[in-house]
């Protein structure tokens, strides 16, 4: 470990983890995909400072992190908009050695993501460095006083921008949702009256998906559903009637019915939403 | 006879099989000549998924193409030839598991009973879930279908053999868990830095022996 080139951990707010692209290609042996809840913003994060978009960073809760870096580095923070001291939002900083970046509460959105050029070089499992809050595989949750060796930056690409424009975060978000594949376990329009009406973010919402409160959709299917594969995005309805949204660490199988899947696009919006936000689904067509 | 596909959103597509037995081998012919496209091939109970790297329409339509294909092609052959190919792996088990006593009571059967039928259970993996490395072993005899604990343990250790339902499984590492323990093994059935670092996997045909 490079004495120079590590990340202190002084304070990590309600839950910090490393994330990256996650670990594909392992949901037959039963591990979860993981890695960034919005992929969309570490990879912003990371382009920024010249990394690989699918470079690990550290993904924020709710803010509230002081991280120090004592060999100092280009560092920058995306995702939901904080106040950022020593350095900021959007945009490449150069923290000199021993320099302190601290994240404030968000205004709006739930997951902030700092990223390091050279990236958060902690031991891979399985090829990802990024930390499984369903199974537990990866770096354990960052806590004060953790030391985070920060990758070469040798042969890495020149930052290109100096500003990224921040992603909105409205105060009316729409998940976009393709119907199926058990939509047919449902009343005729139940996918219909889903879009139709608001539904509330619970406070037990996590990174395995975002648990809603709101009219359950009609199931006119009795029985147990044989448990099968489960994606990204999946809408799950359990028996209770209240659809939960799949985020990255969502179990590979599941035995409720899957009334309509959240478009890739709008993921990072559903993995942006907090407690007590209200957010509307919109239903899509397949075109084939 | 063909098989229905259902999308899932944009990247996934879901293969209904009907059985177990058609989902391993769909499984195992999507493993041997492995579409580009298929980033993740996930068996169940009656269904096999296989999922896109990308919401990319022209990946997922290849991708829908070959599916079709592969499984006019195993629609077309016995099922017994990937059952035949299959890995066999045999687990030792030291019996004398916590709920060994309770399950015989239930079962009607005296403990040498329980694990005579365990041992001479043929079980196949069906699909792996709940945690890395756990695999549902079809095959129990009918006999030890038991119900779950009503409360579940907060920890089961690592390598612990258990039977729930119509499966057993080996606790591939610590966790809670409700299933009802027969025994116990050293086979390390998890390792994430081996590869692959699950023993078992779907289609794998298991044996337990006492030790």
């Amino acid at each position: 470990m490079n004495a120079d080139r590590l990340v202190e951990v002084l304070a990590t707010g309600m839950l910090a983890t490393v994330q990256d692209a996650g670990r594909p290609g392992y949901a037959h042996l039963g591990v979860p995909r993981s890695g960034a809840a919005d992929e969309r913003s570490l990879a912003l994060a990371n382009r920024l400072v010249g990394n690989p978009e699918g470079f690990a960073g550290i993904e924020l809760t709710l803010g509230g992190a002081r991280l120090r870096f004592r060999g100092g580095a280009w560092v920058a923070v995306t995702g939901a908009p904080c106040e950022v001291a020593g350095g900021e939002m959007y945009a490449p900083a150069w923290v000199p050695p021993g320099g302190e970046v601290t994240v404030g509460m968000p205004a709006a959105g739930l997951r902030t993501y700092v990223a390091v050029r050279g990236g958060v070089a902690v031991e891979p499992v399985l090829g990802s460095r990024s930390h499984d809050t369903l199974s537990g595989l990866g770096p354990a949750p960052l806590k004060p006083g953790d030391l985070l060796p920060v990758g070469p930056a040798l042969g890495l690409a020149l930052p290109a921008a100096d500003y990224a424009p921040p992603p909105s975060f409205p105060s009316a978000p729409v998940l976009r949702m393709l119907p199926g594949p058990r939509d047919d376990w449902f009343a005729e329009g139940a996918v219909e009256a889903m879009c139709a009406v608001p539904y509330a973010v619970s406070s037990d919402s996590n990174r395995v998906g975002v648990r809603l409160r709101g009219p359950a959709p009609r199931r006119t299917r009795r029985g147990e559903l044989p448990s099968e594969g489960m994606v990204r995005g999946a809408v799950q309805v359990p028996p209770d009637g209240q659809p939960i949204v799949f985020l990255a660490d969502h179990p590979p199988t599941g035995g409720y019915p899957v009334i309509g899947v959240v478009v890739e696009a709008d993921i990072g919006t559903a993995a942006q939403l907090r407690p007590g936000d209200t957010v509307r689904f919109a239903l899509l067509r397949a075109t084939s | 006879m063909t098989l229905r596909v259902r999308r899932v959103g944009e990247r996934g597509l879901l293969v209904e099989t009907g059985g177990l037995a058609l989902s391993l081998a769909l499984d195992a012919a999507l493993r041997a000549d492995r579409p580009p496209e298929a980033a993740e091939i996930v068996p169940g109970p009656e269904t096999v998924l296989v999922v896109a790297p990308t919401a990319s329409c022209e990946a997922v339509d290849r991708l829908s193409a070959r599916l079709e294909a592969l499984c006019a092609a195993v629609l077309g052959t016995a099922l017994s030839e990937a059952a035949e190919r299959a890995p066999t792996v045999t687990i030792p088990v030291v019996y004398g598991g916590a709920d060994l006593a309770e399950v015989a009571e239930e079962t009607g059967l005296s403990p040498e009973e329980v694990v005579a039928r365990h041992t001479a259970s043929p079980f196949v993996v069906g699909w792996l879930g709940f945690a890395p490395g756990f695999a549902y072993l079809t095959g129990l005899d009918p006999v030890l279908h038991v119900p779950r604990l009503a409360t579940p343990r907060t920890s089961v250790p690592t390598g612990s053999v258990a039977v729930a339902g119509p499966y057993s499984a080996v606790y591939p590492s610590a966790s809670p868990g409700g299933w009802r323990l027969l025994g116990h093994t050293s086979t390390v059935v998890w390792d994430a830095s081996a590869d692959p670092p699950s023993l078992l996997r779907p289609g794998t045909h298991v044996r337990f022996v006492r030790t």
